[in-house]
């Protein structure tokens, strides 16, 4: 369990945060630019100082300005990888692999030298000087150090946001294989929904300096608190899955959700993977009745829960199918036309073609 | 017949290690100053600031009496020194190059200060995240990180410290094979009648070793900035 009450007043800006995250995993702090999220890692990686608060990982105080305790950034065992890297430039990537793992403190080895080199394919870049590396390798350097120092939790300051996409899909693949294969949880800063959906196992949600919501991303994905942070494109429901067949003639995957499957791409699947399927709003169609001759894949049956006003011309309905919750965006003279009301039954179309997958297989632990 | 005459070589060998000995006192509290000068808000900062660069705008003369009023046999230094340890420094090689290393201390903090405020304070954040207490950090990233700078700087207080006259002459004389460097050389031949010739050729010697020590401290600091990558 990660626990984390902090307060801080910089100027006119008044950090006061409070959220509690299940652990291992990886828990996003997710909000826009100048929320106040790089200063909460700071405070957590000791850093900067609070007024005061209080941090627990996994059972270890870090600080409780209650009870005055305040643990030394380099005592904490927090790890940090900065936006930047911040590889030591006088030293190779060994010696800054090396750096991290010979001042590693209180005895306990999580990771080994040879694991991190391999789960992050270092192996060939050891000797190399830290102004040859591209911006992905130099990240990836950096989560190794990071690691080597045997953190109890690794900060990850928006790791990503100095690279191109090019580079950031590189490093993705990195970042979830640490998440699936070590047991070391890590805080994610960023302002990137798509790589929360594709990282997180938990969310907190910031804005202005506070929390705003906190949950795993699936729950997450209904909070209204959530609409002005990813804006309107990016509303929908995020439903949790795993892909039960593969049908190689069609190119489909049926993916068990709820109670019910959902047809998706097959592209990259295997059967038994565990999924994050997001389901935008404004991709979705509703009947009032069972849909025939249509070329849509999907049809989820179920019923009207609520509905609410998006702007003047258009209406977010709230559907329960199969156990899930999905949220549909209709204009308002369709809302008229079909007249939505709560309970009534309806048919919510989702293309197979537009349903946008995120591969999650968590290890079982 | 040789390059350098006897009279020549003894005041080159004793320059050498004037320079040499009054550099390596230096470095240690010329870094301990250039720390405290950009990284601590400490009281006083601006007189200590003065105070270092005092020897830029004093008179050297100045300075050596002020040696000679502290280091000499009756001063309050001086005095503990030759009773405690019997370390006398005037007349002596030891008086020339603590003469020396107060004339081109503000040169050493000046470049060693430049070298420190280059260091990316991130990089230290990291190193602390990783592990390393205050001390650790120092040696093990700000230092390597600012040697180019540093070592810039001791080269140049070197090549300056060749040249220190006013103090050392005023402080420790002008003693043969003690503190006769190649300035107070140049200033005794000089003195005497018909020394016009060898004065030239010990003008020629400072001016070589002047240009030597430019350059080297320049192609070691371009070489050692290569290796850090910028």
């Amino acid at each position: 369990m990660l626990t984390v009450m902090l307060r801080r007043r910089q100027g006119d800006f008044l950090l006061d945060i409070a959220f509690e995250a299940p652990t291992p995993g990886v828990i996003a702090l997710f909000g826009r630019s100048g929320c106040g999220k790089t200063t909460v890692v700071d405070l957590i990686g000791g850093l900067r100082r609070a007024d005061a608060g209080r941090i627990e990982v996994g059972g270890a105080t870090l600080l409780d300005t209650a009870r005055g305790i305040a643990i030394p950034a380099e005592r904490r065992r927090v790890g940090y990888v900065f936006q930047d890297g911040r590889l030591f430039p006088h030293l190779n990537v060994r010696g800054n692999l090396d750096y991290g793992r010979r001042r590693a403190r209180g005895g306990v080895q999580y990771v080994g030298f040879d694991e991190v080199v391999a789960l992050l394919g270092l192996e060939a870049l050891l000797r190399r000087r830290t102004h040859q590396l591209s911006g992905g390798e130099k990240q990836r350097v950096a989560l190794a150090r990071a690691l080597l120092a045997q953190p109890r939790l690794l900060l990850l300051d928006e790791p990503l946001a100095a690279l191109d996409q090019a580079r950031r899909e590189e490093v993705l693949p990195y970042l979830e294989r640490l998440r699936d294969e070590l047991a070391v949880p890590m805080l994610l800063v960023t302002h990137d929904y798509d790589e929360v959906l594709r990282l997180a196992t938990h969310v907190v949600l910031m804005d202005g300096g506070r929390v705003l919501a906190q949950g795993p991303p699936a729950q997450l994905s209904l909070a209204p608190q959530l609409r002005a942070i990813v804006g309107p494109e990016a509303i929908g429901a995020v439903l949790e899955g795993q892909v039960v067949a593969i049908d190689a003639a069609s190119g489909l995957a049926r993916v068990a959700v709820g109670s019910g499957t959902l047809s998706v791409e097959s592209d990259g699947l295997a059967t038994g993977q565990r999924l994050r399927l997001q389901l935008l709003a404004r991709d979705l169609i509703l009947a009032t009745g069972p849909p025939h001759g249509l070329s849509v894949r999907n049809a989820l049956a179920g019923s009207v829960t609520a509905i609410e006003a998006d702007g003047a011309h258009a209406a977010l309905v709230h559907v329960a199918a199969g156990g899930t919750a999905i949220i549909v965006r209709v204009t308002a003279q369709a809302a008229s036309e079909l007249a939505l009301r709560s309970g009534l039954p309806v048919w919510v179309l989702v293309k197979a073609v537009t349903l946008r997958t995120h591969v999650y297989h968590a290890r079982a632990r | 017949m040789p390059l350098l005459n006897d009279m020549e070589r003894e005041a080159l060998l004793l320059s050498l290690g004037v320079a040499l000995r009054s550099v390596l006192w230096s470095l240690p509290p010329a870094i301990g100053v250039a720390w405290l000068l950009t990284r601590r808000r400490v009281p006083g900062r601006l007189l200590l600031d003065a105070a270092v660069h005092l020897p830029l705008v004093l008179p050297p003369v100045v300075v050596g009496y002020l040696l000679l009023l502290l280091f000499g046999v009756r001063g309050p230094v001086g005095a503990w020194l030759d009773a405690q340890f019997g370390i006398r420094l005037v007349f002596t090689t030891a008086g020339a190059a603590l003469a020396t290393a107060v004339m081109t201390f503000p040169l050493m903090v000046r470049a060693i200060r430049i070298a420190l405020e280059g260091v990316d304070r991130g990089l230290e954040d990291a190193a602390r995240a990783l592990g390393a207490g205050p001390l650790d950090r120092f040696f093990s990233v700000t230092l390597p990180l600012m040697l180019p700078g540093v070592l810039a700087g001791a080269i140049t207080a070197f090549a300056a410290a060749l040249g220190e006259f006013g103090a050392v002459i005023t402080f420790v004389g002008n003693v043969p094979g003690e503190t006769r460097t190649l300035p107070l050389a140049l200033y005794a031949v000089l003195q005497s009648p018909g020394g016009d010739a060898a004065a030239a050729r010990l003008a020629t010697l400072s001016l070589l070793l002047g240009v030597g020590g430019l350059l080297l401290a320049e192609l070691l600091a371009r070489a050692l900035r290569r290796r850090l990558g910028r």
